[in-house]
C-alpha cells in the first residue's frame, strides 16, 4: 500500500490519478521562510476526494491554524504532515510535502525520524500508563538514550516548558494517569518535546478540556512557537484566532483562504470565509 | 443579499440593533429640523419639548451600547458582524452628540428668542437642511452598505463648513459695527458651529460606514479618495 503511495507521489500523473483541471488553485505561497511545502497536494480514501489540490506553505516558528466546518480536510492534511494516514487502508495521495525541502512522501524518507521532527498532540490525552518521569523521557529511551543525568535534565526542561514541572516535580514517578486532564495533555505535549520536534501538529488539543486548561495550553501554545513550528487543528474558531499567526479556511477538500490571522477574521477576502466566521453556514 | 445566520437568535439581535440605530438616527435628524425651527420660529415652547426629548436620545445610546456589549460578550463575532457591531457602538456615540448638539440649539434659540432678532436666518437653516441631509444620507449608506453615498457624505462637509465660515464673518461685522449686537452675534455664530460639528458627526459616521462594508478605514485621511 505504501508503494503505491509513493508511486503516485513520484509521478502525479499516473494511470488513475484523475485531476479537476477546472479546481481553483489560489496561490497560498507566500508565508515567510516557510518549513512546510505542499504543493498541489490531493488526498483519496478509496474514492473519496478528500483534499483536493492544496498548496501552501507553512512558516517557520509560528502557529498556523486550520479550521472549516467538520470534513472538509483539515484534519486529513494535518495528518498527512507526518505521514498518519500511512497506517490507514486504501488511501491515495499525490502531490507534494516537503519540509525543509525534502519530500516526506519520498522514498529515501524515514517515516521514524519525520515523526521524530513533526510531533503530534492528539485531542485526546493518550499518555502511556507509565510514570510521567517515563512518559517524559519515553522518546529518548527508544533511540538509546539511558544516561540518567541527561534524562533528568530533558524530564525538568520539557516539564519546564511545557508549563507543567511546578505542578508535578514531587511526584514525577507517580502513574500519568493520575494527572487531571489538561495535565495530562501538558504531559503529551512535554513528551512530544522531548524529542526535540522542529513541528508540533496539535489536533483539537483543548476540546475535551474546561476552559482553565484550555487557556493554559493556549498559553503554551504562545511560548512555544518561539522555538517550534506549530500546526494546529480547531473547531474552536475564538482559539484559532487568538493562538495563531495564520489561519487557513477549508471547505470540502479546498483551502478557501489562507492569510494572517488578524485580517482573515476581521476582513476575510472570500464570501464563503466570511459565512463561516460569521455562522452563516448552513 | 446576506445568508441568515445559522444562530437564530444572533441573527434577530444583529437584526434589532440595526433597527434600533435606525430609529435613534431619525430622532436625532427630527431633533435637530426641530431645534433650527424653534431658532427660525422664535418659539420656545418647541425649543423646550426638543431639550426634554434629549433624554430619550439619552437612553437610546445606552440600550444600544449594552446590545453591543452583549453581542460581543455572548458570540464573539468576527468578520462583518464584527465590523457591524463596533461601528454600531460609535455609530450610537456619535448620533447621541448629534442630540446634545440639538439641545445646544435649543438653549441658544430660548436665549435669542427673549431679544430682538438680529437679521433674518438664512444660512442657519441652509447649513441645517445640509446636516440633516448629511446624518440622513449617512444612516442611508449604513443600512444599503452603500460606501459611495456614505464617501458623498464626506465629501458635503465642506460645504457646511463654508457656510460657518461665511456666517461667522457676517456676524463678526454686525458686532464691529455695533457693540449691542455681540451677545446675539456670538450666540448665532455658537449656533452655527454646533451645525458645523453635526456635519462632522454625520460625516464620522459615513466614515465608519466604509470601514463596515470595506475593512478599510478613511479616517483622517488628508484626501478622500475618488472610490473604496
Amino acid at each position: 500500500m505504501a508503494l503505491q503511495q509513493q508511486s503516485a507521489i513520484a509521478n502525479p500523473e499516473a494511470p488513475g490519478v484523475k485531476r479537476d483541471g477546472a479546481m481553483q488553485k489560489i496561490n497560498l505561497t507566500e508565508a515567510s521562510s516557510p518549513i512546510i511545502q505542499i504543493k498541489d497536494l490531493n488526498f483519496y480514501y478509496g474514492s473519496k476526494h478528500a483534499l483536493k489540490s492544496i498548496t501552501v506553505d507553512i512558516s517557520e516558528k509560528k502557529a498556523t491554524a486550520f479550521i472549516g466546518p467538520s470534513g472538509c480536510g483539515k484534519t486529513t492534511l494535518l495528518r498527512c504532515l507526518n505521514r498518519m494516514n500511512d497506517l490507514i487502508p486504501d488511501v491515495r495521495v499525490t502531490g507534494s510535502i516537503s519540509l525543509d525541502g525534502k519530500d516526506i512522501y519520498g522514498s529515501s524518507m524515514d517515516v521514524i525520524q519525520l515523526r521524530r521532527r513533526v510531533g503530534m498532540i492528539f485531542q485526546k490525552w493518550n499518555p502511556f500508563p507509565k510514570s510521567i518521569y517515563e512518559n517524559v523521557v519515553y522518546g529518548l529511551r527508544i533511540i538509546g538514550i539511558s544516561d540518567r543525568q541527561h534524562l533528568d535534565e530533558v524530564v525538568e526542561s520539557t516539564l519546564r516548558r511545557a508549563a507543567l514541572w511546578d505542578e508535578v516535580k514531587d511526584t514525577l514517578h507517580k502513574s500519568a494517569a493520575e494527572l487531571s486532564g489538561g495535565q495530562q495533555q501538558r504531559l503529551c505535549i512535554a513528551r512530544a518535546l522531548a524529542v526535540e520536534p522542529d513541528v508540533l501538529l496539535m489536533d483539537e488539543p483543548c476540546s475535551a478540556l474546561d476552559p482553565i486548561s484550555t487557556a493554559k495550553i493556549e498559553e503554551l501554545i504562545h511560548e512555544l512557537k518561539d522555538a517550534f513550528t506549530i500546526v494546529i487543528v480547531t473547531h474552536n474558531m475564538q482559539q484559532a484566532a487568538r493562538v495563531s499567526d495564520r489561519t487557513a479556511f477549508f471547505y470540502l477538500g479546498e483551502i478557501i483562504e489562507y492569510g494572517e490571522t488578524g485580517k482573515l477574521f476581521t476582513n476575510p477576502d472570500k464570501r464563503q470565509t466570511e459565512d463561516y466566521i460569521t455562522g452563516r453556514f448552513g | 443579499m446576506q445568508t441568515a445566520h445559522t444562530d437564530k437568535k444572533y441573527g434577530e439581535e444583529l437584526k434589532k440593533l440595526r433597527e434600533e440605530i435606525l430609529y435613534m438616527g431619525g430622532l436625532v435628524e427630527d431633533q435637530i429640523q426641530k431645534a433650527v425651527k424653534s431658532l427660525v420660529d422664535r418659539d420656545s415652547k418647541l425649543a423646550e419639548v426638543i431639550i426634554e426629548r434629549d433624554h430619550e436620545v439619552n437612553r437610546l445610546d445606552v440600550d444600544i451600547d449594552e446590545l453591543c456589549i452583549r453581542l460581543l460578550a455572548l458570540h464573539q463575532p468576527a468578520g462583518r458582524d464584527l465590523r457591524f457591531i463596533t461601528t454600531g457602538l460609535k455609530i450610537t456615540t456619535d448620533l447621541e452628540r448629534i442630540g446634545d448638539m440639538a439641545v445646544n440649539i435649543c438653549e441658544r434659540a430660548l436665549e435669542l428668542n427673549q431679544e430682538p432678532q438680529l437679521k433674518p436666518y438664512i444660512d442657519i437653516p441652509r447649513m441645517a437642511q445640509i446636516a440633516q441631509r448629511m446624518i440622513q444620507q449617512s444612516l442611508d449608506a449604513f443600512v444599503r452598505e452603500d460606501t459611495d453615498l456614505a464617501l458623498r457624505v464626506c465629501k458635503d462637509d465642506s460645504e457646511v463648513d463654508q457656510l460657518n465660515a461665511q456666517i461667522f464673518r457676517e456676524i463678526l461685522t454686525f458686532m464691529i459695527e455695533n457693540v449691542q449686537t455681540i451677545s446675539r452675534g456670538t450666540k448665532i455664530s455658537s449656533v452655527s458651529k454646533y451645525l458645523e460639528r453635526i456635519a462632522d458627526h454625520a460625516t464620522n459616521i459615513a466614515e465608519m460606514v466604509v470601514f463596515m462594508v470595506k475593512g478599510k478605514s478613511i479616517r483622517h485621511m488628508k484626501e478622500l479618495p475618488p472610490s473604496v
